[in-house]
């Protein structure tokens, strides 16, 4: 007997939004057939290699390359003299400076690229590089963004004007040769006058320190011009494959139609991968000069040493509140250190990226964020690192100035946030630096995580901790670090949001083949986030047809729709958007199809799950793949044959993902050890694609959220060394470091979004960071600790007790 | 991350190791399980035109216990080390240190011999075996002899062994009474932050005998004697244990690095002392 296949057992075919999908990529992955950057290789291919600068600041006399150029199998030896007549020796940066690409006439920091060795071998070539003699003569080294400020060394003479003095800058006046820009938002007369009249004004300074994206693939491209036909193709650990399409374009004056890029799989970005790197231009200067494809892959220090880093935020702040608590408002002031070049990579109007979501969660009347940029002897970058532009740094500093204030005003913190919350009914909420926040409901979450953990429980079992701990019972303190984030993701709306003069939408295009199956691609590019699982779940619901049965495609520009790729959590909600988008392209002409086929009226036929149906008349209906095969093979009259559909999406809003998280640490006093007992996360990111997926991208983002707050960092000495140049002192934890991590959620869709989805991909990190740091600090509150800086590594923590007299 | 060129040798004998150590001299080094030479050669920090692997000659790597005198072959792994039951139950310290050292797959690879030959102040056998009493047992174009390891270690990568030699194992015998192995490291594949190797005997309630070296707190691994003698007679009251890391701290000298300032490492480096006596003692 043939079971009656229910309308359950149809949902659950299409495996469509809601469920846990396994993930289509993993089989490959898992099974080392995955196609990364270091796995292309073509006929005749030259590899490239750096000589850096072991120089953080130094003007270069000469550059001798005869003996490299002797060695058997170098093919070339770029320096900037060769790249000048191109124009091609300084490339822009995506905020809106310029960096060198090759060294010229100077070094900024130690590990910039000063010549590029062009060799049929990759050994050759490394070999080569240490043949290659410049002759360096040392300049002040500037690594205090503060003393930057002061100094009479200009850094960067490049942007001075005639009699020396700072030109104005791609965003506005700077006030020293070493300043890049100044960036406001909101009221700074409006929240003095506050500050002022308040009843309690707690202030705080805070270093966010220099840390670092570090995927497990270092960045790399292959560049393969084709002399016959004149086309570029570029294989690319891109994060935005089509801009650096139109960069490349821009840059090299080949026209964009003549130039492909490929971004195949990415082994994690990060942040890492947006910006453009002197390696791209190089292995592409190489190719056109000598007519053969050049790989450039770096090493893991060259990694670290050069490209993009995060963070390096310096911040000051001051929050005013009443005396029962409710707080009145917010002041908050950055030096921000962006080392040698500006390459930040932030749409063009936010030199400091969404840093002015610096209220978080709470309804705070007035504000004001001054952030000022700073030249000095360091690598360039401050990317987003796992998050949103500066959201980290946004959601670090008012969660820490939370503590601060709950300190001063002997409060509890979780009460502290809930007297402070924007409320469900306030939403759409415009927050006083300019936000509109579309969707929240923070207390419904806030209590759902205390009461999840027993906070009270906690509260108590820590103050007997205390006294244990006085009494000379142990040596363990506990501390119970909460966080309340909220994300600003999504970028976005192209009124507001471009890179390079591009906006910021995105696009999916769908083609569903005659028997019911389709390919979708999209201008988004994957590096691990699992978007050919998760899009063909959003698309299967959308069209009705198995996600198993829809292949998802992105990176190759040149089957690709135009894109801004993939970063700041902005694929679901723009390119997620636009693939429900043209899904429901699809189920519009679909329908119509339907209705010829069941001779109905267009109206009489209704969607459910896989099929249009008559309505009211269930039994008769046309499922999508009967549909998808007529398209194609039924002169429908008044339809074009075919069921395509692309749809570019330019969001009305950013969407703002929110979540409650609580960890449990017991800190070893003696050795500044830590041990994280608890770590419980609540996310909530509007509708829930596929729960598996969001459970894996909170595990990760909490991981390196771990990893920032209780050790990774790019350090640098006096000199402008780095010291944490490999993995040995650069901290990535391992599975051994990592806790269990309890995972929750609440859902609040998005009302703008077309399926209400807002994108999980970096919450974790941005509430886990400050969720860690708290932990910590909140272990020492009792012995009079307000705040220390991170990273909380084990002598750091040991430094904390030991200035507090706990080693006494 | 890519090494100078360098030639490559697999001999099957000692006598074609050391001919082509005499032959290439400062130019040649021997390889063991490559897990500290060959991140030295990627970063370009040690330059060798002649490599030398060790993998080829056979006898090098025996465990054997008799006797209570216990013989490691150079090329023994840590990981033969954790595997083996008659190491376990004859020098139970071994297995409990080799466990806190670098992460499996490194420990598949490392040996015995190149950590201790290594001459690296971050490793952590060294220590360990003065605590032992090992000696170490070379073999050159001179023939064979034997360095105690409370003697061999001169300064960072400074050994008493000459670039003919080849360190062919190690022996000692079979410590008695209690042990720990203590290490304060960052995370796992890391080297000590600070580490203490402690044996123990106690007879009639108190120390009778103690041996205790300090791991990546000097140039050089540091047993201390007086730390010892702290103790001896002693029912590791706290005093006592205070008296021993007082003796400790004047023989260690440890330098600032990433893992922290001299005052935190000298902390962490008597509360990793405290640690070890403890647990050894009550092992004892
Ligand atoms: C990520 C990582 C983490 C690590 N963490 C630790 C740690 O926490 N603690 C620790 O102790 N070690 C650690 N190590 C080092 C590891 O244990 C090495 O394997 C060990 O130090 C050297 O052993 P090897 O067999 O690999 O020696 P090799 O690397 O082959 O040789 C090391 C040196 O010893 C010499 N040598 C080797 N064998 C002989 C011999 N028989 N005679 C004469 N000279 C010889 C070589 O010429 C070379 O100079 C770590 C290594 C890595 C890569």
């Amino acid at each position: 007997m043939k079971d009656e296949v229910t309308r359950e057992d149809r949902v659950a075919n299409l495996k469509g939004m809601g469920c846990s999908r396994k993930r289509v990529e993993d089989a490959r992955f898992t099974q080392g057939k995955g196609n990364y950057v270091d796995d292309v290789k073509l006929p005749g291919m030259l590899h490239g290699d750096f000589v850096r600068s072991p120089y953080a600041h130094a003007r270069i006399k000469s550059i001798n390359i005869d003996a490299a150029m002797a060695l058997p199998g170098v093919t070339a030896v770029l320096t900037a003299k060769d790249l000048e007549p191109l124009g091609l020796h300084w490339m822009p940066t995506l905020a809106g400076d310029k960096q060198m690409v090759l060294a010229d006439g100077k070094v900024l920091f130690q590990g910039q690229e000063v010549a590029f060795v062009v060799a049929a071998d990759r050994y050759v070539a490394a070999d080569a590089v240490e043949l290659v003699e410049v002759e360096y003569e040392e300049l002040e080294v500037l690594v205090d963004p503060f003393k930057a400020l002061q100094s009479d060394v200009s850094l960067r003479e490049d942007t001075l004007d005639a009699d020396g003095k700072a030109a104005d800058g791609a965003h506005g006046p700077r006030k020293h040769p070493n300043h890049i820009f100044k960036w406001e938002a909101g009221d700074e007369a409006a929240t003095d006058q506050v500050m002022d009249s308040a009843e309690v004004v707690a202030t705080e300074e805070m270093y966010y320190h220099r840390t670092h994206p570090c995927p497990l693939e270092t960045c790399g491209s292959v560049a393969s011009m084709d002399k016959v036909n004149g086309k570029l193709t570029l294989w690319g650990t891109f994060q935005a494959p089509h801009v650096v399409r139109t960069v490349a374009s821009l840059l090299s004056g080949i026209e964009e139609h003549n130039i492909r890029v490929i971004a195949p799989d990415i082994g994690g970005g990060f942040g890492n991968k947006v910006g453009v790197y002197p390696g791209y231009i190089c292995s592409i200067v190489a190719s056109i000069v000598t007519g053969l494809p050049v790989k450039w892959v770096e090493d893991r220090m060259e990694n670290l040493m050069s490209t993009a880093f995060a963070r390096d935020y310096w911040m000051k702040g001051k929050i005013s509140a009443t005396k029962d608590g409710k707080i009145t408002g917010l002041h908050c002031h950055v030096t921000a250190d962006h080392g040698a070049f500006d390459a930040c990579a932030d749409p063009t109007k936010f030199p400091a990226g969404f840093m002015n979501i610096c209220t978080g969660s709470y309804d705070i009347p007035v504000a004001y964020l001054g952030v000022d940029g700073v030249y000095t002897n360091k690598a360039p970058g401050g990317v987003s690192y796992r998050c949103s532009f500066r959201v980290t740094e946004a959601v670090y500093f008012i969660e820490r100035m939370i503590e601060v204030l709950a300190i001063k005003l002997n409060m509890d913190p979780a009460e502290l946030r809930s007297k402070n919350f924007i409320k469900k009914d306030q939403f759409p909420y415009q927050a006083a630096l300019g936000w509109e926040y579309d969707s929240g409901d923070y207390q419904t979450a806030w209590d759902k995580a205390l009461e999840a953990v027993d906070y009270k429980g906690l509260r108590a079992e820590q103050a007997q901790r205390v006294e244990d701990f006085k009494a000379g019972k142990t040596r363990k303190l506990m501390g119970i670090g909460l966080t309340f984030f909220t994300e600003i993701v999504g970028a976005g709306p192209v009124k507001n949001c471009d890179i390079l003069g591009m906006g910021m939408f995105d696009s999916c295009e769908i083609r569903i083949h005659p028997t019911g199956s389709a390919v979708a691609r999209l201008g988004t590019i994957s590096q691990g986030q699992g978007h050919a699982t998760t899009f063909a779940q959003i698309l299967a619901t959308e069209v009705g047809l198995p996600a198993d049965s829809i292949t998802i495609e992105e990176g190759d520009t040149d089957t690709a729709p135009y894109g801004l790729g993939t970063y700041g959590s902005r694929s679901t909600p723009v390119a997620g958007a636009a693939t429900a988008m043209a899904g429901r392209k699809i189920r519009a002409k679909a329908q119509m199809i339907a209705a010829y086929l069941l001779e109905v009226h267009d109206d009489d036929v209704e969607f459910d799950v896989d099929r249009f149906v008559v309505k009211g008349a269930p039994e008769r209906f046309k499922t999508m793949k009967e549909i998808a095969y007529a398209a194609y093979n039924q002169a429908i009259p008044g339809l074009e044959p075919g069921l395509e559909a692309v749809s570019y999406y330019d969001p009305p809003n950013m969407t703002y993902p929110f979540g409650a998280y609580v960890c449990v640490m017991d800190i070893d006093v003696d050795t500044g050890v830590p041990e994280i007992r608890r770590f419980y996360a609540l996310d909530d990111c509007g509708t829930r694609i596929n729960p598996m997926v969001i459970d894996g991208q909170i595990h990760g983002g909490l991981t390196e959220a771990l990893a920032v707050a209780l050790g990774q960092e790019i350090a640098y000495d006096d000199q402008g060394n780095v010291k944490t140049g490999t993995l040995m002192d650069f901290f990535l934890p391992t599975a051994w470091e990592v806790p269990n991590y309890e995972t929750d959620f609440t859902v609040t869709p998005s009302p703008h979004h077309p399926i209400g989805a807002k994108g999980v991909g970096e919450s974790p990190h941005v509430g886990g960071v400050p969720c860690f740091s708290n932990a910590v600090q909140d272990a020492f509150r009792p012995f009079g600790n307000t705040h220390t800086n991170m990273p909380h590594d084990h002598w750091r923590i040991w430094q904390t007790a030991n200035d507090l007299g706990l080693h006494d | 991350m890519i090494p100078a060129e360098f030639e490559y040798y697999r001999p099957a004998s000692m006598e074609d190791v050391i001919a082509l150590l005499e032959e290439h001299g400062d130019d040649a080094r021997v390889m063991a399980g490559g897990h500290s030479l060959i991140p030295m050669m990627k970063l370009r920090m040690a330059d060798i035109p002649h490599l030398i692997d060790l993998q080829g000659i056979d006898g090098l790597a025996n465990i054997t216990v008799e006797n209570g005198k216990v013989t490691l072959g150079a090329m023994v792994t840590q990981h033969n080390i954790i595997g083996s039951d008659a190491l376990t139950s004859a020098v139970p310290i071994l297995r409990e240190a080799a466990l806190q050292i670098a992460d499996p797959q490194v420990r598949y690879m490392g040996t015995i011999g190149g950590n201790v030959a290594n001459g690296d102040p971050g490793n952590d056998m060294p220590g360990l075996m003065q605590c032992l009493n090992a000696e170490f047992h070379l073999i050159g174009p001179d023939g064979e002899r034997t360095v105690e390891a409370r003697d061999f270690y001169e300064a960072a990568y400074m050994t008493d062994r000459e670039d003919e030699e080849v360190l062919t194992g190690i022996s000692f015998d079979a410590p008695s009474g209690g042990y720990a192995y203590e290490k304060q490291k960052r995370k796992i594949g890391d080297y000590a932050t600070a580490a203490a190797a402690v044996q123990m005997t106690k007879v009639d309630g108190v120390v009778a005998t103690a041996s205790i070296a300090m791991t990546n707190l000097s140039d050089v691994p540091v047993w201390s004697e007086a730390t010892a003698d702290a103790l001896i007679g002693t029912d590791c009251n706290e005093g006592a244990v205070k008296a021993a890391i007082q003796a400790m701290l004047g023989d260690i000298d440890p330098t600032e690095d990433n893992r922290g300032p001299v005052a935190f490492k000298r902390h962490a480096a008597g509360i990793v002392l405290g640690r070890a006596i403890a647990r050894a003692w009550s092992r004892t």
